[in-house]
Formats: C-alpha cells, sequence, structure tokens
C-alpha cells in the first residue's frame, strides 16, 4: 500500500510538473520578449558581487542601465579599469572621462578644535546625534564624530583617527559613496582624484560665530580669494569654493595664507598636533 | 445569493489582508502609488481565481481519488508558481514598465501566503467548483482593495507633515492597523 502511494505521487507531481512546465514553453515562446544581446555581454564584464555600489539592485540591473544610456559605465566602483574598457567596446563608447572619484571629509573640526555645547549621551550614532539636537559640537555643520561612514565602507578604507574624525585611505576608496551617503550632515563629497586643494569646511556661519564654534572654521574672510587669480576660487555663502576648473597644476596654492588652515592640500596630515582646545 | 454573500465575505468581511494578515508583504511594498497598487491587484486577482479554479481540479480529480490529499501543498505551490511565471511573462510582454515597476513583488507573488490561503480555505471549507471561483475572485478583489486603499492613503501622506520618527516604515504600520481595526468591524456581518 505505502509503495502505491509513493508510486502515485511521484507519477501524480511529476505529471503534473511536466504538465505545467509544457504549457509554460508555449507561452514563453508565444510571449518571448526580445532583450538586447549587449545586456548578457555586460553582465560577463561586472563583477557579479552583486554589491549594489552602483545604486541599483544587482550587476544585472546595472547592466541594464547601462546599455539603456542611463547610468554611466564606470558607475560600477567595483570593477577595474580593464571591464571598463571592456564594457565601451560592448556599447561602442570610449572610456577615457571616467576618472576614479575618491570620497573627501569636508570637515576638520575634531574634538580638539571644535567647541562644545553639551554632553550628548543618546544613541552612538551620527543620524541619532543628528536628530537630537545636532549633537555635542557647537559647529552645527561639523562632523558628528560617531563613525557611521566608516560601518558604512565595505572596503575597509576609512578609520577614526583620535581626534574623533574619519580618516579616508585614498588607495582603498573605491568611490561608491556609501559613506556619503550616511552622512547626515552631507561633509563627505566625492571628488575626482586628481582634485587635491580643497576648503575643508561647511561651516555657512558669519566669522564672529564660525571662529567662536571652530578653530578650523572657514571665516570667509577672503583672503584665499584675493591671492589666487580671478575665477580660481570664490566667496559663496560665507565659505570658500575652489573652481577646479580654472586651476592648473602649477598654480601658487594660497594655503598657507588661510588663517584658521580650513584650506589645505590633501595628502599632508590633516591634523600635525592638537591644536589648543577652544573654550565654550 | 449565497454566491454573493460569499463574494462580498471574501473581499470585505473577511478580507484577506485585513483581517487575516495574509499578503502582508505586497501591501506594504507596492502601496506607494495608485497605478501600481491596481495593477498589482489585478495580478494577484487573476492568479487568485486561476489558482482557485485548478487547485479545486486537482484536489478533487486527483489528489482525492488517489488518496493523496497529503501532497495538496506541494501541488498548490506547484500551480501557483506556474500562475505567476505566466503572470509576469505576460506583464513584461505587455507593459515593461509596469513590470519594472512592480519589481521583485511579482515574482513574490508566488510566495504570497494569501494564495496559498486562499487554496487551502477552499479546501477546508468544502467548496463546490462554482463556490471556491467566487471565493477566489471575491479574494483576489478585497486584496486589490486593501492595496488601493492604503496606496491612496500613502499618496497623501507624503504630502502630509508626518513627525520625523514616524516617517516611511513607522506611519505605514500605523495606518494598516487603523486599516484593519476599520475592517474588524464588519466582522460578523455576514
Amino acid at each position: 500500500m505505502e509503495m502505491t502511494t509513493l508510486f502515485i505521487a511521484i507519477a501524480s507531481m511529476g505529471g503534473l510538473g511536466l504538465l505545467f512546465s509544457a504549457g509554460l514553453s508555449v507561452a514563453e515562446k508565444k510571449l518571448h520578449v526580445e532583450e538586447d544581446h549587449r545586456i548578457a555581454k555586460i553582465i560577463e564584464e561586472l563583477p557579479g558581487a552583486n554589491c549594489g555600489g552602483c545604486s541599483y539592485p544587482g550587476c544585472a540591473k546595472f547592466a541594464e542601465v547601462v546599455v539603456a544610456g542611463e547610468a554611466e559605465i564606470n558607475g560600477c566602483p567595483v570593477s577595474d579599469d580593464e571591464a571598463r574598457k571592456a564594457i565601451g567596446e560592448i556599447l561602442g563608447v570610449d572610456v577615457e572621462s571616467g576618472e576614479k572619484q575618491i570620497a573627501r571629509l569636508m570637515c576638520q573640526g575634531g574634538n580638539f578644535e571644535t567647541a562644545k555645547k553639551a554632553h550628548y549621551a543618546g544613541i552612538k550614532s551620527c543620524l541619532g546625534a543628528s536628530v537630537f539636537g545636532g549633537g555635542e559640537k557647537m559647529c552645527e555643520y561639523a562632523c558628528l564624530g560617531f563613525g557611521e561612514c566608516v560601518e558604512a565602507c565595505t572596503f575597509d578604507a576609512m578609520y577614526m583617527n583620535d581626534n574623533g574624525l574619519p580618516v579616508i585611505i585614498e588607495d582603498k576608496c573605491t568611490g561608491c559613496r556609501k559613506c556619503a551617503e550616511v552622512c547626515p550632515q552631507n561633509i563627505i563629497e566625492m571628488h575626482p582624484e586628481s582634485h587635491k586643494l580643497f576648503v575643508f569646511c561647511k561651516n555657512l556661519d558669519g566669522a564672529k560665530t564660525a571662529r567662536k564654534v571652530c578653530l578650523k572654521a572657514c571665516l570667509a574672510c577672503g583672503i584665499c580669494v584675493r591671492n589666487v587669480e580671478e575665477g580660481q576660487m570664490e566667496m559663496k555663502d560665507n565659505l570658500a569654493q575652489v573652481n577646479y576648473n580654472g586651476f592648473g597644476k602649477e598654480a601658487k596654492l594660497p594655503t598657507d595664507k588661510c588663517p584658521t588652515d580650513c584650506l589645505a592640500v590633501v595628502g599632508k596630515p590633516v591634523i600635525d598636533e592638537p591644536a589648543e582646545k577652544v573654550e565654550a | 445569493m449565497s454566491l454573493l454573500l460569499l463574494f462580498l465575505s471574501a473581499a470585505i468581511v473577511n478580507n484577506f489582508v485585513l483581517t487575516y494578515f495574509l499578503g502582508i508583504c505586497p501591501f506594504v511594498g507596492v502601496s506607494k502609488r495608485v497605478s501600481s497598487a491596481v495593477s498589482m491587484g489585478m495580478a494577484v486577482m487573476f492568479v487568485m481565481t486561476i489558482t482557485a479554479a485548478v487547485t479545486w481540479l486537482i484536489y478533487h480529480l486527483l489528489l482525492v481519488p488517489f488518496k493523496i490529499e497529503i501532497l495538496e501543498y506541494v501541488s498548490f505551490i506547484l500551480v501557483i508558481a506556474s500562475l505567476v511565471q505566466l503572470v509576469e511573462m505576460f506583464i513584461k510582454k505587455m507593459s515593461k514598465p509596469l513590470y519594472d515597476t512592480l519589481g521583485i513583488y511579482l515574482p513574490l507573488i508566488t510566495t504570497n501566503c494569501a494564495i496559498l490561503g486562499l487554496a487551502l480555505f477552499s479546501v477546508l471549507r468544502e467548496y463546490s467548483f462554482i463556490e471556491s471561483l467566487v471565493f477566489g475572485i471575491g479574494a483576489g478583489a478585497g486584496f486589490t482593495l486593501a492595496l488601493v486603499l492604503m496606496a491612496g492613503i500613502r499618496e497623501e501622506l507624503e504630502l502630509s507633515n508626518v513627525p520625523k520618527p514616524f516617517k516611511g516604515a513607522g506611519i505605514t504600520m500605523i495606518v494598516a492597523g487603523s486599516l484593519a481595526l476599520a475592517f474588524m468591524g464588519f466582522a460578523g456581518l455576514i
């Protein structure tokens, strides 16, 4: 009895499965959608890790979007130059323009430089602190220092230094933007690797307030703008801005003129030695 | 008359989503826009109706005569999965944008417990073929109703000033709970 049940079960379920698969294969013939053959080729060139670094769900979707022309070929932060070139060949596009992007922290207000307005004892996360009164630093634009960006980094390219600021290791940064996306203060920006000169500050306060809240804040004094040629830098919303199109390699960099060292060149350590603590 | 009552009971009084809490995943996932909610509802309704009919046939013409009712889960899932594949092909052919909007939730109809629940309920309640067909249509209509109601509310929510801690998933859960409470009010009508 049991054995016959077993055979009946196998036969009936197998039969049903065959029946349905036959039906589906007929339907597939009738309802077949012609897909761009380039999509499959591009998927082969992609790393296939489905990491989501491109902001699309998986490599297959990214390939689809690239073929549709809605994403850059170098939109995949993980693929190397060779893979990008191969994808470019499939699409018949030249991929020279894509320079490597690197995340940069636009703040130098670590624990030593910024004054504290309160003692924050809430949940240890940047998002938590930003929702709850903007953290403990006087500067409302400053890095909150809980390292949410470091946690978000899947490439071990970031760590928190003793001064409570995240440090980005250029060689390891793939430009995937994950850190920039989680930062509630929006002070991590993506810049091409060749850009070395930055105003490491996002404080939009006037000079008096900015000076009070942070030793390394941009005071909007304008001395940098006066020391470069017309159009290379400008002052906007109480913040100096570097105009990268106007900067040649040989341009004299006015970093030593900056009274607060917020205009600086990457490569030089962000902090040499702890500055004197500011009184709140 | 009893068929109409059965339809209304499946669609409103014993709504699958808001009374039995089956199929919550697409209920939360695809209820951001009314238009995509309607399409999703239609897709589910189609799968539910056909499932109700086919599973009835399989149960009464195959499983019962051979005394292998134990295989109802396997065979029902087989039916549902094949139907979903069919719907997926059909939607992909007819409307690529709709296919993209529904995204992962379209293949996930396969594992939508509302549909398996429907098939199992109609076996449990010993419905006739016509009854289980009507039950399937009613359940599908109820699913669509719940989805569209939710989508309508969520479209309005996007314009309203939701307190920060409730933004996103939080307020969605609260709305779903209130909707379910409202539907509980129908209990006992039929």
